[in-house]
């Protein structure tokens, strides 16, 4: 009889779950469905949901208009490059916080992610300005500094609540055992660290690629990576829904497909091991 | 055990990044505050003079202000509203025996990483949209007249896009709290007779008070500069019924290239996050001991 119950239980809720599930990720699952149709497909009333002539004439028709690789070879340029040039700075500054905490460590971790608070519109006018005179405006590597830098508190954190998880005994066990300093590098912290490097990194490259207010201010067509190739299509005069599709799947598909696979990381990384 | 010459080393090797998000936070924030005195225009160079606190005068006077401010908070406010409560919700229902439950999570977690400018362009096309939009069919299905969502309620088919954004993350967050309840007090309260409510109110809330604490602060770091989602489906319109302060900043700054009035605002801006910002982080300040 227990049973019996505790089975319809778990049929309501996995039903229930599968309905939730599907409602909130119906519109992308319908962007990507309409980006295999014919316009005419694409509006037709009543809509059609899976029983139309699928086609692929649409991502070619959005990269032959408007370069879509480019955009894209932006976007990774840019957000890879934010994230490495940022962690190439926030793993000895973590590094030491995490390892070396002085009194201040805690006031200073606070300061840092203070700065991610500083509203964009606040500061938007003196770097368009400061992009203007030095001529960094729509350059990938204006633009990269400029995610990098909004990026860093987070990358500190995250790298800092990695490293803190680190015994310090194991360390020290390894000096004790007269290791060398190399070695202790090479073959006991490196391969304690590098799966927090790792998640930090993907979890930054996805914060660079979706960031959209300086990049949309800052770049115009030649350092434009896809929030702006995407933005150009919001001109009603542009609106082609199967189009518009393509190039939405387009653009969100490699990060969806990295978020998934970093959706573990992503809750101790963004949290900053508060919630475990 | 720390010696002089590990310590100095420390400092050094924190040096960058410290001094880097300095100048950071001081050159334009110091620009901007400059800036913010001066009549400055885009379109006429040259002009620039002191003028004192004109631009504040005038921002503040500025209907369009209250609008924005109103209209910030009612952003964060709204979608943290529905995103806790929400994924509250969500994550209990996920923490129940699901068949398949690592592709419903996948599913669920998907919005959060689409880019803000394509779920606004999505949103606004494919389902707001009162002609061809899904909402408009499904409205004519049931014999309803089909409503114009961004002309009509603009702000609230924002708050909605970003909510749907946001849902998924405060749904894992709290999903991974929750699952680091200890059964054995819930079985506990079981065996005292305490019925789901009480379990919910008295182990299940004050478990997660931290992890919302979390979602709350994050969020808000995000939610406070919403500026994509508006300039993508109603550049602030109509009239100023969508528009927030980061937006209203960006329109007087680069749309009327009065660079003196947004400064302003910029400052207004940042002096409104402070504030918010000193009430959050006392709160994660205390979460995170």
């Amino acid at each position: 009889m227990a049973r019996r119950v505790s089975d319809r239980r778990r049929w309501f809720f996995t039903v229930l779950a599968w309905l939730v599930a599907l409602l909130i990720f119906f519109p992308i699952l319908w962007t990507i469905l309409t980006s295999f149709k014919s316009e005419a497909d694409a509006i037709a009333s009543p809509p059609k949901f899976l029983f139309f002539d699928w086609t692929t004439e649409n991502f070619a028709e959005v990269q032959a208009r408007s370069s879509y690789l480019r955009h894209f070879m932006n976007s990774v340029i840019i957000s890879i490059g934010s994230t490495l040039l940022g962690l190439l700075i926030a793993i000895p500054s973590a590094w030491s916080m995490a390892f070396q905490p002085g009194k201040r460590t805690k006031d200073l971790l606070m300061w840092m992610l203070s700065t991610k608070m500083m509203p964009a519109a606040g500061v938007l006018i003196p770097m368009y300005l400061i992009f203007r005179s030095w001529g960094l405006l729509d350059t990938r590597l204006g633009i990269t500094i400029v995610l990098m830098l909004i990026n860093l508190p987070i990358i500190i954190w995250m790298l800092y609540t990695y490293f803190r998880e680190i015994p310090s005994e194991i360390l020290e066990a390894a000096r004790m055992d007269g290791a060398s300093l190399r070695n202790e590098i090479v073959h006991v912290l490196t391969p304690m660290a590098v799966p927090g490097i790792a998640s930090t990194m993907l979890l930054n490259v996805i914060l660079a690629w979706n960031e959209a207010f300086w990049t949309l201010n800052l770049t115009t067509s030649k350092a434009a990576p896809l929030t702006t190739f995407i933005a150009s299509y919001s001109s009603p005069e542009g609106l082609f829904y199967a189009k518009l599709s393509a190039a939405s799947t387009m653009a969100i598909a490699p990060i969806l497909i990295l978020g998934w696979f970093s959706q573990k990381q992503l809750v101790r990384g963004l949290t900053f091991g508060a919630v475990k | 055990m720390a010696t002089r010459h590990q310590k100095s080393l420390a400092r050094f090797m924190v040096a960058p990044s410290v001094l880097l998000l300095l100048g950071w936070m001081i050159v334009p924030l110091a620009m901007t505050l400059w800036f913010s005195f001066q009549s400055y225009n885009l379109l006429s160079p040259g002009m620039e003079q002191f003028i004192g606190w004109t631009n504040y005068k005038y921002f503040l006077s500025d209907p369009a202000f209250w609008t924005a401010m109103q209209n910030t908070l009612l952003i964060v406010g709204g979608v943290l509203l529905i995103t806790v409560a929400g994924g509250v919700v969500l994550a209990l229902l996920l923490d129940q025996p699901i068949m398949g439950q690592g592709i419903v999570r996948i599913l669920m977690i998907a919005p959060f990483f689409i880019m803000p400018t394509v779920s606004a362009l999505v949103w606004k096309n494919m389902f707001m949209n009162p002609v061809n939009g899904l909402f408009a069919w499904m409205a004519k299905a049931v014999g309803a007249q089909p409503i114009d969502f961004l002309a009509q309620y603009p702000l609230m088919s924002i708050i909605l896009i970003v909510a749907w954004q946001w849902l998924p993350f405060a749904t894992l967050i709290l999903l991974t709290a929750l699952q680091s309840l200890d059964s054995e007090q819930m079985e506990a309260a079981e065996m005292d007779g305490a019925g789901a409510w009480a379990k919910f109110t008295h182990l299940v809330l004050p478990h997660l008070s931290r992890a919302i604490t979390v979602v709350i602060l994050i969020e808000t770091i995000f939610l406070l500069s919403v500026f994509a989602e508006i300039l993508v489906t109603t550049n602030g319109g109509p009239g100023y019924q969508s528009t927030n302060l980061t937006y209203l900043v960006f329109s007087q700054a680069l749309l009327q290239f009065d660079v003196g009035g947004a400064s302003a605002g910029g400052i207004i801006a940042v002096i409104l996050a402070n504030i918010v910002a000193i009430f959050l982080m006392r709160m994660i300040g205390k979460t995170l001991e």
